[in-house]
C-alpha cells in the first residue's frame, strides 16, 4: 500500500516536509515516494499528507493509479476550461 | 521654480527621486516616527527616494506554499515573465547565502535580501530561517526581510524576532471570509487541506494576529493587497483602515494580474485586471494619512538589482559555482558605497532646502514695481495626468518606441504629484516584433487611460497619429530635459493657450476645483 507521484509534479517540496514517515525524497522529473516506507498516513493522521498539500491536480496517484486530487478539484476549473491551464505551463512565455 | 509636492501622506520634506528614475519623490515616509523611517528610507522596496540608489534581490528558497490564491499558478516557472510566485531557479539556503553575497560584492548598492516565495516563506521554515541565519552572520550589512501570506505567520513570529528581521510583508486581501472564500480555494491546516469560507476565516484570523504579534514586538509590518475588481476591491478600503489601526506602517495596493496565459484561475476564467484608472483611485481612497508604494514594481520571487530591473542572468547557479567571494573585503567596499549615497542624498536635500537663485525674479522685484498690481490669483486650470518615457536620470531620455512602462504624474496649477507607472509592450522590439506593432501599439494606448500628454525623446509617425486619435498628445520636445521641469513647462504652455479649462460648468466651481487640485 502506498501512494506515487507522477511527473505532473512540481518539486514544491510542500509534500516532503508532511510526510510522518521521511518516505518523500526530492527527485527530477517528479519526487519520489518510498514504497516500503508510505503508509498513506494510517495511524497518524487521517487522511495522506502528501495529497492533503500537494497543489498540483493528478500529481499524486494511488495504488490503483487514480489522481488523489483529480482535475479542477484544487483550482476549481471548470473541467472543459482545464486544456487552457495546460497549455500555459509548456514554455509560452510571453516576452 | 520650486514645485510643492503632493505626498500622500505628510508634508513633502524632499524630492530625491528628481535625479533619476520616477523624477518626483515626494518624501512619503516623513509622517512616519523617527525609529521607523531610519529604518526603512534606505530601503528601495519602502521609500520611493531610495528605490533609486539602492537595490534590493530575492533568492527563491521556499517553493511550498500552504494555500492556494486565484491569482497564482504553482505549474508555472518562466524565465521571461515578470511577476511575483515565479521563478527560474529555486535554491538550496547554502546557493542562496552564496548567491547573496556574490551579489552583494558585485552590486554594492544591494541593501536588502528577501525572501518571498515562489511559495510562503513561512510554509519552508527550515530553508527560510537556515538562509537568514547564516546571512545575518556573513553579512550583517544586509538588511533582512520576509513577505508571507500570513497563514503561519503566528508560529514564526519568535523566529523571527530572533533574527532580527524587522520587516515583513503580510499579504492581506480582505477581512471578510465570505470575500475570501472567492479569492482562496483553499488553505492546508492542522493536516488537512480546508476549504470556502471556513478556510478564509482561518486564514484571515492567523493574518491578523500575525499582525498584531509583529507590531507588539516593533517588528515592522507592511500589507500588500491585490486588487481585484468586483471581489475585494471596494472591501480594500475597509482592509487598510484595519491594517493601519493595527500597526502596519504601509499598505501596498497592488493590481490583479490575470492573463489567460499564465494559466491561473482568475486568468483563465476571465476575471479583468483593474484599470490603471481604477487603481489610482483606489490607492488615493486607502492612503489617507498612510503612505502608499506607488514605485511597487511587483517584482519575481528571484529578481536582481534595482526596482525595475533584474540582473538574474548575471548570477546563476553556475556562474555563482565558478566564482570566489572574499566578503571582509566586499563589506569595506560596500561600506564606502553606502556612505557616498547617503552623502549624496543628504546634499540633494540640503539643495532641495535651500533658497533658490533666480536672478530674473531678483531683477524684476528691483525695477519699477507693475504698472497695475495683479491679485496673486489661482489659475483657473484643471489636472491632467502626462505620461513619460524615461530610462533613469531623472530625465526624458527614452524613444516612445523602447519604453517598457510609462510613469505617469498628475500636474495641476501649482502641484505634481507622482501616480505610478504603466507597464506595456514595448511599441517596437527590433525588427522581428514590430509586425505586431498595430496591437501592441493599441495596448500601449489602452495602459496610458486619463493620460492627456505623453512626452518622450522621440516619437515615430506612425504611434503618433494614433495617440493623437486617442486624445493623448505626444510631445517629443522636452528630450533630456528633467522631468519636472519638462511637465511644469508643459502645463504651463497648455493652460496659456486656453486648454485646461476646468471641465466643471459654471465659472464659480472653477476656482474650487484648481485648489482642490
Amino acid at each position: 500500500m502506498s501512494l506515487s507521484i507522477v511527473e505532473l509534479c512540481v518539486g514544491c517540496h510542500a509534500c516532503e516536509a508532511q510526510c510522518p514517515n521521511g518516505a518523500i525524497s526530492a527527485a527530477r522529473p517528479a519526487f519520489v515516494i518510498n514504497p516500503d516506507k508510505c503508509t498513506e498516513c494510517l495511524g497518524d493522521h487521517d487522511l495522506p499528507q502528501c495529497a492533503e498539500i500537494c497543489p498540483i491536480e493528478g500529481a499524486i496517484v494511488d495504488e490503483f493509479g487514480e489522481p488523489m486530487n483529480p482535475p479542477g478539484s484544487l483550482t476549481g476549473i471548470p473541467l472543459h476550461l482545464l486544456h487552457l491551464v495546460n497549455g500555459a505551463g509548456e514554455g509560452e512565455c510571453r516576452t | 521654480m520650486e514645485l510643492p509636492v503632493i505626498s500622500n501622506s505628510a508634508p513633502a520634506a524632499s524630492s530625491g527621486c528628481s535625479e533619476s528614475g520616477c523624477g518626483t519623490a515626494p518624501d512619503a515616509l516623513s509622517h512616519l516616527p523617527d525609529h521607523i523611517r531610519a529604518k526603512v528610507q534606505d530601503h528601495p522596496c519602502y521609500s520611493e527616494e531610495a528605490h533609486h540608489h539602492f537595490a534590493r534581490m530575492h533568492v527563491a528558497v521556499a517553493p511550498a506554499c500552504n494555500i492556494q490564491c486565484n491569482y497564482c499558478n504553482r505549474k508555472y516557472d518562466c524565465s521571461n515573465e515578470s511577476r511575483p510566485g515565479v521563478v527560474s531557479e529555486l535554491m538550496t539556503p547554502e546557493q542562496a547565502v552564496k548567491k547573496t553575497l556574490a551579489v552583494a560584492a558585485a552590486i554594492p548598492q544591494m541593501t536588502v535580501l528577501g525572501i518571498a516565495g515562489p511559495g510562503d516563506p513561512l510554509a519552508n521554515p527550515e530553508r527560510t530561517f537556515a538562509t537568514f541565519r547564516a546571512l545575518s552572520e556573513q553579512a550583517p550589512d544586509i538588511k533582512l526581510c520576509v513577505s508571507t501570506n500570513g497563514l503561519s505567520l503566528p508560529d514564526c513570529v519568535d523566529e523571527l524576532a530572533k533574527h532580527n528581521i524587522d520587516h515583513v510583508t503580510i499579504t492581506i486581501n480582505c477581512v471578510d471570509p465570505e470575500i475570501g472564500a472567492q479569492i482562496y480555494p483553499w488553505i492546508f491546516w492542522e493536516n488537512r487541506r480546508i476549504r470556502g469560507v471556513e478556510a478564509a476565516r482561518i486564514l484571515i484570523e492567523q493574518q491578523q494576529k500575525g499582525l498584531e504579534m509583529l507590531t507588539a514586538r516593533g517588528i515592522l509590518v507592511k500589507v500588500n493587497s491585490v486588487m481585484i475588481p468586483g471581489v475585494n476591491d471596494d472591501h480594500l478600503k475597509e482592509v487598510s483602515k484595519i491594517v493601519k489601526a493595527k500597526g502596519a506602517f504601509l499598505h501596498n495596493v497592488m493590481p490583479l494580474i490575470a492573463e489567460a496565459e499564465h494559466g491561473t484561475y482568475y486568468g483563465i476564467m476571465g476575471q479583468r485586471e483593474p484599470t490603471p484608472l481604477e487603481l489610482e483611485a483606489l490607492q488615493d481612497a486607502c492612503a489617507g494619512d498612510m503612505s502608499m508604494m506607488r514605485h511597487c514594481r511587483q517584482c519575481r520571487a528571484d529578481a536582481v538589482g534595482m526596482l525595475g530591473e533584474d540582473r538574474g542572468d548575471e548570477f546563476t547557479l553556475d556562474k555563482i559555482d565558478t566564482m570566489e567571494i572574499d566578503y571582509a573585503s566586499a563589506m569595506v567596499e560596500r561600506a564606502k558605497v553606502h556612505q557616498a549615497i547617503s552623502d549624496e542624498l543628504e546634499m540633494k536635500r540640503a539643495l532641495k532646502a535651500a533658497p533658490k537663485f533666480e536672478p530674473e525674479a531678483a531683477a524684476e522685484a528691483d525695477a519699477a514695481p507693475p504698472l497695475s498690481v495683479v491679485a496673486p490669483s489661482v489659475p483657473a486650470t484643471r489636472p491632467i495626468r502626462i505620461a513619460v518615457a524615461t530610462k533613469g536620470g531623472g530625465v526624458i531620455n527614452e524613444h516612445f518606441g523602447h519604453a517598457h512602462e510609462f510613469l505617469v504624474y498628475e500636474v495641476a496649477a501649482d502641484s505634481l504629484r507622482f501616480l505610478g507607472h504603466r507597464k506595456c509592450t514595448p511599441y517596437c522590439m527590433g525588427d522581428t516584433s514590430c509586425g505586431d506593432g498595430e496591437t501592441v501599439l493599441a495596448g500601449i494606448i489602452r495602459s496610458l487611460e486619463g493620460v492627456e500628454v505623453l512626452l518622450a525623446s522621440k516619437i515615430g509617425f506612425e504611434p503618433w497619429g494614433n495617440l493623437e486619435q486617442a486624445g493623448i498628445q505626444p510631445n517629443g520636445e522636452h528630450a533630456m530635459e528633467p522631468i519636472e521641469e519638462a511637465l511644469r513647462a508643459v502645463y504651463d504652455e497648455m493652460a496659456a493657450a486656453g486648454k485646461l479649462a476646468p471641465v466643471a460648468p459654471s465659472e464659480s466651481s472653477a476656482a474650487t476645483v484648481a485648489a482642490a487640485a
